[in-house]
């Protein structure tokens, strides 16, 4: 068989420091303004009421958090809201020692999938957890949503601040 | 539908930075394919190019920029798109161009130039999240993996030292290949000792950010058997999407690379994929996912993957070699470019071109897998010789 010659040339470090590579640098400008949707504007309407709303399918009978006007499953428009409970059950978390950037944090931060009580099995939403030690939380612990106090809340995530054991 | 055949590929070293640009990255590993089966572009009739978000490069039509790299210039030319999944979506468009019919030959070419987005790649993938209801809490994308890695583990009652032996294993067959960014001999202990970065996921259960690009050159069967005498035939393609709801998926068991898989083996023929299926190159960005996948590609049973690894059957010496080629974990991971490059590796694998890295077992089949967007697409090629 002929050599083979992988091409690749590997910069280091030092190549940037001393000055050997030349480089440009840039950052994309760009801002935007979302509107929320009809699902999870009602969503977050909700949750300044300090409510968990979801959306049933009259089809499937999956009552879905995050709610969707329609069902994914089925393909059709979905037909109510659900009032369900601030409470639910933790179905996976982490326990997060960086930043995006891998920079370290003193104290983690643990992010869970929670799934509420009152939609159908399996339906979780990205949350954090707080208010314990995080060698204490297990997977199916039971959870409370911390709310932010009434005035403060603005229609947002975050005006649950984070879930902690009931 | 006209049989397809892989009848030649290459590949660039997979480095942390490379001074090459995407386009001169993808203009190696495109020469070294064409080179392998002794064609010249003249004889390509359309091209395909991988690659994964355009944010890395912070350059907008990123397929368009790359195109004359891939050796595109006034010709048919599309660019593949799923995530981790792009490298062998691609080929699989590949194969669709020249199955049915349009066109004769088909180059496909993956690359991957993470180093330039600053301070860190995981930037340009912050807003893969929900923009409303999931972005203002700050994630970052080892969460996603972190916390399916941590439902599998519960679920099916995996130590974590089970899983910290895939590591081990892909890092010792990178060793072998000479593209390898990280091959190296780590043990158990070094995994579990390693950094915590967001618990179960610890630094040496990651595959490392990498620059690189890889390419295959596709052909019709009559075209194929001229150029060699050694065609290695994509017998099944296959492909699936999840929801994007991933807060309400089945995190500890991949049903859209079973489904992918599925599709795959029935194109194939394939009704018992443990016994037909001789080598895999599961997708392996992080040590679990090699499991996962395995499990999803209807390899093993749910949860048993990590018992495989532990009796040895996945190495390159057993019964079921599973990433020879020392995988993402140990020979880099530049998205798209990695993808492919598993499936240069059963290509080489197939035709016993594989060097140090050629499984002691003789292989006809092999199965290549990627997987990536939110964590939901499963794409998968069954290859054979």
């Amino acid at each position: 068989m002929k050599m083979i010659k992988y091409g690749g040339i590997a910069l280091k470090e030092r190549d940037f420091k001393e000055g050997r590579v030349i480089v440009f640098r840039d950052a994309p400008k760009a801002k935007y303004l979302w509107d929320c949707g009809v699902a999870i504007s009602r969503f977050l309407k909700g949750l300044k009421e300090g409510k968990i709303i979801g959306r049933r399918c009259f089809r499937c009978s999956r009552v879905m958090v995050p709610p969707r006007m329609f069902c994914e499953v089925c393909f059709r428009g979905t037909d109510e809201w659900v009032e369900l409970s601030d409470t639910g059950r933790v179905n996976t978390y982490s326990i997060c020692y960086v930043t995006w950037d891998m920079i370290r944090i003193k104290e983690p931060q643990i992010p869970a999938v929670i799934e509420i009580d009152g939609a159908s099995r399996g339906m979780g939403i990205l949350h954090l957890i707080s208010g314990v030690k995080p060698e204490e939380v297990h997977i199916g612990m039971k959870v409370r949503a911390h709310w932010k106090r009434e005035e403060e809340r603005t229609g947002s995530i975050r005006d649950i601040l984070y879930f902690e054991p009931i | 539908m006209r049989r397809v055949a892989i009848v030649g590929a290459g590949m660039t070293k997979f480095i942390r930075r490379a001074q090459e640009t995407g386009k001169e990255l993808s203009f190696e590993a495109a020469n070294m394919a064409l080179n392998s089966c002794e064609l010249t572009i003249k004889d390509i009739d359309c091209i395909v190019m991988g690659t994964a978000p355009d944010a890395f490069d912070g350059v907008h039509m990123k397929g368009e920029y790359l195109a004359d790299g891939a050796g595109a210039w006034r010709k048919p030319y599309m660019r593949s798109f799923v995530g981790g999944g792009t490298g062998v979506f691609a080929v699989i468009q590949g194969w669709y161009h020249v199955a049915s019919g349009l066109f004769d030959t088909c180059l496909v070419v993956c690359e991957e130039k993470m180093s330039s987005c600053q301070p860190h790649p995981q930037g340009a993938f912050l807003t893969i999240f929900d923009n409303i209801i999931e972005r203002p809490l700050g994630p970052n994308l080892l969460w996603i993996f972190a916390l399916e890695m941590n439902r599998y583990m519960s679920v099916y009652k995996i130590p974590k030292e089970e899983i910290a032996l895939v590591a081990v294993k892909n890092k010792r067959n990178a060793k072998d290949h000479p593209c390898a960014l990280l091959g190296e001999d780590i043990t158990v202990e070094d995994v579990l000792k390693s950094e915590v970065l967001a618990w179960p996921v610890q630094r040496l259960d990651v595959s490392p950010i990498s620059d690189g690009a890889a390419a295959v050159v596709l052909a019709s069967e009559d075209r194929a058997r001229r150029i060699t005498d050694k065609p290695v035939w994509i017998d099944g393609v296959g492909w699936c999407l999840d929801t994007t709801y991933w807060t309400n998926r089945d995190l500890a068991y991949p049903r859209y690379v079973e489904a992918a898989a599925i599709m795959a083996y029935k194109m194939a023929g394939i009704t018992d994929p443990r016994r037909e299926i001789h080598i895999a190159e599961p997708y392996d960005p992080f040590d679990y996912k090699e499991l996962h996948h395995m499990e999803g590609l209807l390899l093993c049973d749910k949860g048993e993957a990590p018992k495989l690894t532990a009796k040895g059957v996945t190495s390159r010496d057993g019964e079921l070699p599973v990433c020879p080629s020392g995988g993402l974990l140990g020979v880099g991971n530049p998205i798209a470019a990695a993808g492919l490059m598993k499936v240069c590796e059963i290509f080489w694998q197939l035709r016993e071109e594989a060097g140090a890295r050629q499984v002691t077992r003789k292989v006809r089949t092999g199965v290549a897998q990627a997987w990536g967007d939110l964590m939901q697409v499963g794409t998968v090629v069954v290859l054979r010789r």
